[in-house]
């Protein structure tokens, strides 16, 4: 986790906040930029008017149209990463205070509710940074792509409905399938490494969200017709086994989504996938 | 043989269904998109997509009776044609997304569950929790993936539409290729496609604060609108009664907090700064109760729309003299609220940061949908009535079957394309589905329809109609497109390293002012004198913007530079909006004209036509008559009739 980890505060915590804060009052944002990958990093703060309602994306944006840092020096617009602002994107995803998080649903009144308070913002760790706190998180699709995380149809034409699902199961599959591609599980997964070379990729390890898609598509009745070819892939190097079970990436899912019962699950598919693979002579 | 492909550009619903669809037909897709795919405005949609299914027909539904519901909800401004097919392939789509592994909700029984939206008394809405948009596009996203893996689609995420590339003049242009930026590197490049597909979504951002991504800023139809594509319908905009305005953008709230008895109100003083639970009662000013003595909170949507817009930009009686009204539901016991709408409750206290239990929401009406967009043609289906239809009414008999063909000549390779050959508009850039107003979740279908039907027909025409194939024209047309593109680039990149700019025009603060002027008269109250004070101010603002000055001179993922490019692109498309909600003298759906307060269907049942004009660089806007004949037109009254046959639920919010 994040070098600021001393800050984190609960969610208790962030409503009390929200019950004192001040208003008119200016936050301070600091900052970790860097122009672009193979430059150098630096802190740059600045002092962030509030209005009702602030969150970190409405401060970027004054930042955007105000660039100038608290000492009063010129600098460029802060660039970060944005799409829905509405928490179902995965966009906008960066380490807040230390802790891994969208930042459309990060308020100042619940991390800065007095005068002058600070707010550290820090591009996601393990990926790499493209500018400021915009990070590439292509590895993640890729990870999607190894696990072949789809339903394998036979083509769009009219083939009538799909197989008939039970109203839990359906529930269970939901609950899977809200995952946004944010990456706030592997970056807060002490097994998960940053991996700036592609080369790499495939023999580090793969990380909770990959491993619980697999899940969610082993679990439909037409999606498990790959089943063998998923576990052959999370089986592999930098497969199910490299799980550390930290159990952080449960703790930090925005969604919810139960990552350590999908890791349970995919474990004791690899399980019976080895053994078949002994008996089958694989 | 020279291989031929295709350029999509955008990776919402639209989008990817029509890579996924051409793709399989075997000719190799081009996907641009300035976020990756799978974060695309479409995740936004909560609601559900509208199907006739089994339940409803043997009630008395059918699809033809949702192509009936949706003309008469788009105030018959839509093409009618169209509008037959799409509803025809709804329940085939629905089965499609069903094969995908869509998590649809299920019954007790495990059939697809369905609940009931505005704009009709049957449950034909299908619905994935409520993400409903967000799971549609996962599925397809993992459709186009596995295409992607074979090599079939080439993704260029993080690439920005600059242009597209044309060949021939006037009605012989065609469109050869398209001119993009990496939004990373910054690298300006063509791109040779046999035909372009533009599925580029709505325009909120020229609104300022929408419900809209932050992508959603109209720039890649405005232009393709300058390269000569017609805009239709501009002035059509849907307007959500209830959104929660936020510091960096609208958030939808649910319709059911006002019929759950939620009361709208604003304090009785201007200026009024205490916290509302220490306003009496004879202090506050319940708008709705006191002008709708008789429905109260419950009036229709439009209304709620209107009355609360107008004590707020016209009165100036807006909460702490901002844009926003009290929905209060504090006088209500918090355990019943929980149990009623605890999910919608939860959404307002994560982003607004008040639990609405003990403090009375804020909420304002918000930019939400355009119905407008480029303008397409199609070749009409087998349907060819001898004279158009009246009303159908449930149960009623079945002008027509529901195979393929009957609305659109199916694979007609001018389906969906623009009036430039080979240029293709899909999903919510497409102005032909949703006329004057869209209904609730007609979005989500419109979408998917256009890339799985007219998807076809981009095949059809690269392979039938005998045009030079791109690969084999001269590089010069790419070369020229690219300079000019990157001529732009350098000018606006010199306006800091140069100092060529003038400071006091930023780009942040002209979008911003873009936002105030479009929002107050451009959107749900229009008055002739509102919009022609609209379009002096957008002048203005173009005038400023020829010396606007970026805050970053970076050669490297320069964000300043691609919003600054956009908001020259807004401000075009924003002066057609205005300009045509000027020139329609009447009201008709989501377009209501205080001094022409009705329908004028003599003089406007016609969709009015931008033209960019390039020497004065405004637009010439003609109006032409709708494609109608399949439906008789009629006035709009259900409002006044369905909610008696309805039970006591509340439906679901209509425009969700």
């Amino acid at each position: 986790m994040g070098a600021a980890q001393a800050s984190i505060i609960g969610s208790d915590q962030r409503k009390a906040n929200r019950e004192v804060a001040v208003v008119g009052r200016s936050v301070i944002f600091k900052i970790k930029r860097c122009d672009g990958p193979g430059k150098p990093w630096r802190w740059e703060s600045f002092k962030v008017p509030t209005e009702p309602g602030s969150n970190v994306i409405s401060s970027l944006n004054w930042i955007a149209a105000n660039p100038i840092t608290a000492n009063g020096k010129t600098t460029t617009p802060v660039v970060w990463d944005s799409s829905c602002l509405e928490e179902v994107c995965g966009a906008c995803t960066m380490v807040i205070n230390g802790r891994v998080r969208q930042s459309c649903s990060c308020l100042i009144d619940e991390y800065a509710p007095r005068e002058g308070d600070e707010i550290t913002l820090e591009p996601m760790e393990k990926f790499p940074v493209i500018r400021d706190l915009w990070v590439d998180r292509t590895r993640m699709f890729n990870a999607l792509e190894r696990v072949k995380a789809w339903v394998p149809i036979d083509g769009t034409y009219n083939l009538g409905p799909g197989p008939k699902e039970s109203h839990d199961h359906q529930q269970m599959r939901y609950a899977l399938s809200e995952c946004m591609t944010c990456g706030c599980c592997v970056d807060a997964c002490p097994q998960f490494s940053k991996q700036d070379d592609e080369k790499n990729w495939e023999s580090s390890f793969i990380g909770p969200q990959a491993i619980s898609q697999a899940r969610l598509f082993n679990e439909h009745d037409t999606g498990k017709r790959l089943k063998d070819e998923r576990m052959d892939t999370l089986t592999g190097p930098g497969g199910i086994q490299d799980c550390g079970n930290s159990q952080n990436c449960v703790k930090v899912c925005p969604k919810g989504i139960p990552l350590t019962e999908s890791i349970a699950a995919i474990g004791r598919s690899a399980t019976v996938h080895a053994i078949k693979n002994f008996f089958t002579g694989k | 043989m020279t291989e031929q492909r295709v350029i999509v550009v955008g990776g919402g619903l639209a989008g990817l269904a029509a890579s996924i669809r051409i793709a399989e037909a075997g000719v190799p897709v081009d996907l641009f998109s300035m976020v990756p795919v799978k974060r695309s405005h479409s995740v936004c949609a909560q609601g559900g997509i509208n199907a006739c299914n089994e339940v409803a027909r043997q009630q008395g539904y059918s699809e033809y009776q949702h192509f009936d519901e949706t003309l008469i909800g788009g105030d018959f401004l839509n093409d009618q044609h169209p509008v037959l097919e799409m509803t025809n392939w709804a329940p085939k789509i629905i089965d499609l997304l069903d094969r995908m592994g869509v998590p649809f909700n299920r019954s007790s029984e495990g059939y697809r569950d369905l609940r009931l939206f505005g704009g009709s008394l049957f449950k034909r809405t299908h619905f994935s929790g409520a993400t409903t948009g967000q799971q549609l596009l996962y599925a397809l996203d993992e459709q186009n993936r596995r295409y992607v893996s074979e090599g079939k689609v080439t993704e260029y995420n993080f690439w920005e539409f600059l242009y597209p590339i044309t060949e021939g003049q006037g009605d012989s242009k065609r469109a050869v290729g398209i001119v993009a930026q990496d939004m990373r590197t910054m690298q300006i490049r063509s791109f040779r496609g046999d035909a372009v597909i533009m599925a580029t979504g709505g325009c909120g951002l020229v609104f300022g604060k929408s419900t809209n991504s932050v992508i959603c800023n109209g720039g890649a139809a405005s232009r393709c609108y300058q390269a000569g594509a017609w805009y239709a319908n501009a002035e059509m905009i849907q307007v959500h009664p209830t959104a929660i305005p936020g510091a960096d953008k609208c958030r939808l709230m649910s319709e059911s907090a006002r019929g759950e008895g939620g009361r709208v109100w604003v304090p009785s003083k201007i200026g009024d700064t205490r916290k509302p639970k220490d306003i009496p009662e004879n202090e506050r000013y319940y708008i709705l109760e006191e002008r709708y003595p008789k429905y109260g909170n419950l009036v229709p949507r439009d209304i709620a729309t209107r009355e609360i817009f107008d004590v707020c930009v016209n009165e100036g009686m807006g909460v702490d003299g901002m844009n926003q009204v009290y929905l209060d539901l504090t006088h209500m016991d918090p355990d019943y609220l929980t149990e009623k709408l605890g999910g919608i409750l939860d959404i307002y206290e994560k982003f607004a940061g008040e639990n609405p239990r003990f403090h009375p929401m804020k909420i304002f009406p918000a930019v939400h949908y355009s119905m407008g967009g480029m303008w397409t043609t199609y070749t009409e289906g087998d349907y060819q009535p001898d004279e158009p239809r009246g009303e159908h009414k449930p149960k009623g008999q079945i002008p027509v079957g529901t195979e393929v063909g009957q609305g659109l000549k199916e694979g007609a390779p001018n389906n969906a394309m623009t009036n430039i050959t080979g240029l293709y508009a899909f999903g919510e850039v497409n102005f032909a589905y949703h006329g004057a107003t869209r209904l609730g979740a007609n979005a989500l279908l419109s979408c998917i329809f256009d890339g799985i039907c007219n998807g076809v027909s981009v095949v059809n025409y690269i392979r039938d109609e005998n045009f030079k194939p791109v690969s084999e024209l001269d590089q010069s047309i790419f070369d020229a497109a690219t300079k000019v593109q990157q001529d732009k680039h350098d000018a606006l990149l010199a306006t800091t390293a140069n100092g060529t700019g003038n400071k006091d025009n930023n780009p942040y603060q002209i979008a911003f002012e873009m936002g105030e002027i479009m929002n107050a008269q451009s959107t749900v109250v229009k008055t002739a004198a509102g919009l022609e004070k609209c379009l002096d101010k957008l002048a203005e603002l173009t005038e400023r913007f020829k010396n606007v000055e970026l805050g970053d001179g970076a050669m490297w993922t320069n964000q300043s530079l691609s919003f600054t490019r956009t908001v020259g692109d807004m401000l075009i498309l924003a002066e057609a909006i205005a300009k045509a909600g000027l020139l329609r003298e009447e009201s008709r759906g989501s377009h209501y004209r205080t001094d022409f307060p009705e329908r004028d269907d003599d003089k406007f049942w016609k969709a009015s036509i931008a033209r960019f004009n390039a020497t004065t660089g405004k637009s010439d806007i003609e109006f032409v008559p709708v494609k109608a004949g399949l439906v008789k037109l009629r006035p709009r009254t259900y409002g006044k009739t369905a909610p008696e046959k309805t039970d006591t639920k509340t439906p679901e919010p209509a425009n969700a």
